[in-house]
């Protein structure tokens, strides 16, 4: 049954989840999965060491609506180089792209790292010990604004 | 005396082997030529007449039953959506159902590839694309492209079942034969390739095995029940499980070395056996067969030479470079030779190393490392078979060219190459008297007579 009352279009929409790139921090995206799980999303977990190409060629055949892609070891920019081009390049121009995590090494200002991920096609990033109920609110609100667009 | 006669219609011969399921042992084995192409008849008529003078008078036998790689074999061509993932699914079916994949296509079809699946001609086309409630797009529009071709074959959709009846119904209106089955990956990651090799099997029984004209004796014998090779992978899979009477030989590979490819069956799960071993990639399938297509000694033996090494084959089968020239110019252009020297028995030792070392290579997974900021971590791709308890040999070349010790010893591990995921201590057995495609035949109806039986006949490799 899930959580997912208050959407019911929850249950049609399939995301991709991973960990990208040499990283093999799982567990803030397996909690993730199982959030999306729970709230009556189907989601597609591929788990840690997962390149780039894996996320995009699950999503095309799985018919995935959105890639929730976590990095946690400051190497994310240099991963999710290209991202959304090669996404455009399978056909997959419409899919929603989230980045979480770890984003950036060190202490950076965090409106500057959300443009720089923005910039590279994703349509939003969330810092690290984002709850995963704003991550599903903002899902909703993502999903809703597309069906009436 | 209850007996079981199993014929084995090949391409280049007919072969029997009369079994005594009481005794389970072998009574008598017979060979005529293959005549599929003309009347199938003669050639198992000319065998029932060798196997008859070998035991004296033919017994009333209670199964009769066949298998068949004439006329081509099982020609399959399999199309999928994404490489890695459906279409790559559909490969591993339509081999593990025994087929000869002549095309194995991904993604949407081209008009160039509708021209090339036209040209294949195959026996039987494996449509799967899409997970359940994944892509529907792609699936039907290689149904759409495929119901306008020019292909007659059956087709068998294994793809997104949301998708499969739309598919069915745009090739059926077109007159083309459909089977749907369930899709050979419901769920991203998981394969799910037995109920498409079942449907396979019961289209090949069905339509092909009279299509081949194979049928034409269809009174001298109760049915053709798979293609060989499937029947060599049903007999794998009996030594490997046992029965609940008996228990076979635990995890094992079969290498069939024959004039034009190697096959390598294993029967394994072929998960990590090594701590901290990270599983990547598509599961593997716990049948799994490949076929080698570049790696036959007569048909394929310059391109063995061409990956080993003109140098490497001479220096192994101990003969001069020049000489060793020779002789491949030689058995390539008569691909019937036997050898006739000491020098050509030499030369086709090695090149059935080099065969079997390359094939068992490619079959076994890989390690690989991936430095991360935590450390380096093995990842594996494709099945660890350092585990695997026994390597069995057939085929012509290690039935009857002796050497079988050094030629099987090609598929163990390699201490200087350990990514390589070969197997590390297994028994080396050989099936010189040609039965495991028997052993499978007849598993279908005396599953005890038949894991007897063929147990009996693997033979332990001594060292040469």
């Amino acid at each position: 049954m899930g959580t997912g009352g208050q959407n019911s279009n929850r249950a049609e929409i399939t995301l991709v989840t991973g960990v990208i790139g040499a990283d093999t921090h799982i567990v803030g995206n397996r909690i993730l999965s199982m959030a999306l799980e729970e709230a009556g999303f189907k989601v597609v977990a591929l788990g840690a060491l997962t390149p780039a190409d894996e996320f995009i060629k699950a999503a095309i055949e799985t018919a995935a609506d959105g890639i929730m892609v976590s990095s946690l070891y400051g190497q994310g920019e240099l991963d999710c180089r290209g991202f959304r081009d090669m996404c455009v390049e399978a056909g997959l121009q419409d899919i929603l792209l989230y980045i979480g995590g770890n984003l950036v090494v060190g202490k950076q200002d965090w409106a500057e790292v959300e443009a720089r991920y923005r910039d590279l096609g994703f349509d939003r990033a969330f810092p690290n010990a984002t709850r995963t109920e704003d991550v599903v609110a903002v899902l909703d609100e993502d999903f809703a604004a597309r069906r009436q667009g | 005396m209850t007996t079981a006669l199993l014929i084995d219609f090949g391409s280049t011969f007919t072969k029997l082997r009369a079994v005594d399921l009481e005794k389970a042992s072998i009574i008598g084995a017979g060979q005529g030529p293959s005549t599929v192409t003309t009347d199938v008849t003669e050639g198992l008529t000319a065998a029932l007449g060798d196997l008859e003078a070998h035991i004296g008078g033919l017994p009333d036998f209670k199964h009769r039953l066949a298998c068949s790689s004439a006329a081509g074999g099982l020609k399959m061509v399999t199309v999928g959506l994404v490489r890695e993932l459906t279409a790559e699914a559909a490969r591993q079916a339509a081999l593990g159902a025994g087929a000869k994949l002549t095309g194995a296509f991904s993604y949407g079809l081209t008009a160039g590839d509708i021209v090339e699946v036209e040209a294949h001609a195959p026996d039987i086309i494996l449509l799967a694309g899409g997970t359940d409630g994944g892509n529907a797009d792609v699936i039907l529009e290689n149904a759409a492209k495929l119901a306008k071709s020019a292909v007659a074959c059956p087709i068998v959709v294994a793809g997104n079942r949301e998708a499969a009846d739309e598919a069915a119904r745009l090739l059926r209106s077109a007159d083309k034969p459909v089977t749907i089955t369930e899709n050979v990956m419901p769920e991203f990651g998981e394969l799910n390739v037995e109920p498409a090799r079942a449907a396979i099997r019961d289209v090949f029984i069905d339509r092909i095995v009279h299509a081949k004209g194979i049928d034409r004796a269809a009174e001298m014998f109760d049915a053709v029940l798979m293609p060989t090779p499937a029947a060599v992978l049903d007999g794998a899979k009996l030594l490997s499980e046992g029965t609940k009477e008996k228990s076979g030989l635990g995890p094992l590979l079969v290498i069939d070395v024959g004039g034009a490819t190697t096959d390598v069956h294993s029967v394994c799960l072929g998960e990590p056996t090594m701590e901290g071993v990270i599983a990547h990639g598509l599961p593997e399938p716990y049948l799994k067969r490949t076929v080698e297509g570049d790696l036959g000694m007569r048909h394929n033996a310059a391109a063995i030479v061409e990956a080993a090494g003109l140098e490497a084959v001479a220096e192994e089968a101990g003969v001069p470079l020049e000489r060793a020239g020779e002789i491949l110019e030689t058995v390539t252009g008569d691909v019937e030779r036997l050898p006739e020297d000491e020098d050509e028995t030499r030369f086709d030792r090695a090149l059935a190393r080099a065969a079997v070392d390359a094939a068992v290579t490619r079959h076994a997974g890989s390690l690989s490392i991936v430095q991360t900021v935590s450390g380096p971590v093995s990842m594996q791709t494709g099945k660890d078979l350092s585990a695997v308890e026994t390597v069995i040999g057939t085929g012509g070349v290690l039935a009857h060219g002796g050497g079988a010790h050094a030629v099987l010893s090609a598929a163990l591990a390699d201490a200087a190459q350990p990514q390589n995921l070969k197997p590390k201590t297994p028994k080396l057995l050989l099936d010189s008297d040609y039965v495991l495609y028997a052993c499978g035949l007849l598993a279908a109806v005396d599953v005890d007579a038949a894991l007897t039986f063929g147990l009996a006949h693997m033979h332990p490799v001594d060292e040469d």
